[in-house]
């Protein structure tokens, strides 16, 4: 891949935020929703979330993030329980961007605000972030009235303007055409490069392969498999895996 | 017509009157209904389901019954008797107020708990509390908020019932433009009646329109991907 350049701010070289999930289970008319006895994210990333609909992939993502409080285990960011401390720290992109109803400049300064920076910082970061996702032109566009592509691309910038050490995606490129696909790859991509943890749900295998360093299958709740992703894909250790990368595995 | 054109200063001051009670209402109305629309919309309380279908139904509340309510408390012997407000403006507005809150109020919470649904989950990821999302739901759904003002500010203008109980449509008083157009016509002068229900009708067809084409402006800019 071609180099690109990079944000000033941002951490470059840091070490990546580890995260860990033990004994995390969500319960459902006696079954589990969610059941995962250890998940470790502490190599480079990016790490990708793979299973079929209904594995329970943005179920566990919206745990690690904090969003939903296990029926019972912890998440650990750098070896602290996750707290408001930690959180501050991580940041989500969902499927469906969820923009606000102002101008794309207002989207990416509603996060900045929030932090001690002067005026004049903040215009220069969103100059910085609309440079990053290509929306250089569009700062005083209505949000809402993006395409699906930009969209997307604004969340991703939002999410990156509170610069978070642990970024994840619930399947940002589902709904989107290859040439958006790819730009949004591009974006994760650098992000990743520059010390954010990557932790993004898919269910394009295509796009694991692409972007993953390491790679976990999701089935039923568990995770069935975690490794590296040369390795998993071109020797998956479970039955399960084989047959979901086969395109045979259905809930 | 002439009585519009030539500038009666009678009909203008009746006019001006109308407006001033009528915006004040909608002023002190949305102070209340705002905040407790959003916070019904927000908050998470028992009884909560229990007045939010209250509020709904106080949204068509008959004036007469408001205006038997509100002659009641200012009269004379009633609680707010020491006030001295019966028949003048203050009592109108009043009035107003307690019929054009439920319709803010009831408003504001649909729009506000609407808009919720979309953002909190995102605004809980940016890390912004409860609380701290109100600010937010407001100013994003501005144009549903603007409505329901419009919408109050239409029901208090064109209310006859409640204000002329409590106003007692009071020469150069108290007189506004449905009392008198009520008045006028039961004594037979027509042109005048007819001159303030044009104005009437002027300023209510401008408020509907002014409603439309907001809400059209925040669905080309603002809701296209809602």
């Amino acid at each position: 891949m071609r180099e690109l350049p990079i944000l000033a701010e941002a951490g470059q070289g840091a070490s990546h935020a580890g995260i860990e999930a033990k004994g995390l289970r969500i319960g459902h008319n006696g079954g589990a929703l969610l059941d995962v006895a250890h998940l470790a994210l502490t190599g480079p990333g990016p790490t990708m979330i793979l299973g079929p609909n209904g594995a329970g992939k943005s179920l566990l993502l919206r745990c690690l993030h904090g969003l939903i409080a296990p029926d019972a285990g912890t998440v650990r960011q750098d070896g602290q329980k996750l707290g408001a401390a930690q959180r501050a720290r991580q940041a989500m992109v969902f499927q469906k961007p969820v923009l606000l109803r102002r101008s794309v400049a207002a989207n990416l300064d509603y996060v900045l605000r929030r932090r001690p920076l002067g005026r004049a910082a903040r215009k220069a970061r969103i100059a910085e972030l609309l440079a990053e996702g290509g929306l250089a032109g569009k700062a005083r566009q209505g949000a809402r009235s993006l395409s699906g592509g930009e969209a997307q691309r604004l969340a991703i910038l939002r999410a990156l303007a509170a610069e978070p050490r642990i970024l994840f995606l619930d399947e940002p490129t589902s709904a989107l055409d290859p040439a958006a696909t790819q730009a949004i790859e591009m974006m994760i991509l650098r992000a990743a490069r520059r010390g954010t943890r990557i932790v993004m749900v898919t269910h394009d295998i295509g796009q694991a392969r692409r972007l993953g360093h390491d790679v976990a299958i999701l089935h039923r709740g568990r995770v069935v498999e975690h490794g590296l992703a040369h390795d998993l894909f071109a020797a998956p250790q479970t039955d399960t895996t084989r047959r979901f990368l086969a395109g045979a595995l259905v809930i | 017509m002439s009585l519009i054109l030539g500038g009666d200063s009678e009909l203008w001051a009746i006019v001006l009157l109308s407006l001033h009670v009528s915006l004040m209402a909608v002023v002190i109305a949305a102070a209340i209904g705002m905040p407790l629309g959003a916070a019904l919309a927000v908050g998470r309380f028992p009884g909560r389901r229990a007045l939010i279908v209250l509020l709904n139904a106080l949204m068509g509340l008959p004036p007469v019954v408001v205006g038997l309510m509100v002659y009641l408390m200012l009269s004379r012997s009633g609680p707010l008797g020491v006030l001295e407000l019966l028949y003048t403006p203050g009592a109108m507005i009043i009035a107003q107020v307690v019929l054009v809150t439920p319709i803010i109020a009831a408003l504001t919470r649909q729009s506000v708990e609407t808009l919720d649904a979309e953002y909190s989950e995102q605004l809980r990821s940016l890390g912004v509390s409860r609380l701290a999302s109100v600010p937010t739901l407001l100013w994003d759904g501005r144009v549903a908020l603007l409505t329901a003002l419009l919408a109050g500010f239409g029901r208090a203008i064109a209310e006859v019932g409640a204000v002329i109980m409590v106003g007692g449509n009071i020469n150069h008083v108290t007189r506004v433009m449905t009392t008198t157009i009520a008045l006028e016509t039961s004594k037979g002068n027509l042109a005048m009646a007819l001159a303030l229900g044009a104005i009437l009708i002027g300023i209510a067809v401008t408020v509907t329109a002014a409603v439309s084409l907001l809400a059209a402006r925040g669905e080309r800019t603002g809701l296209r991907h809602a």
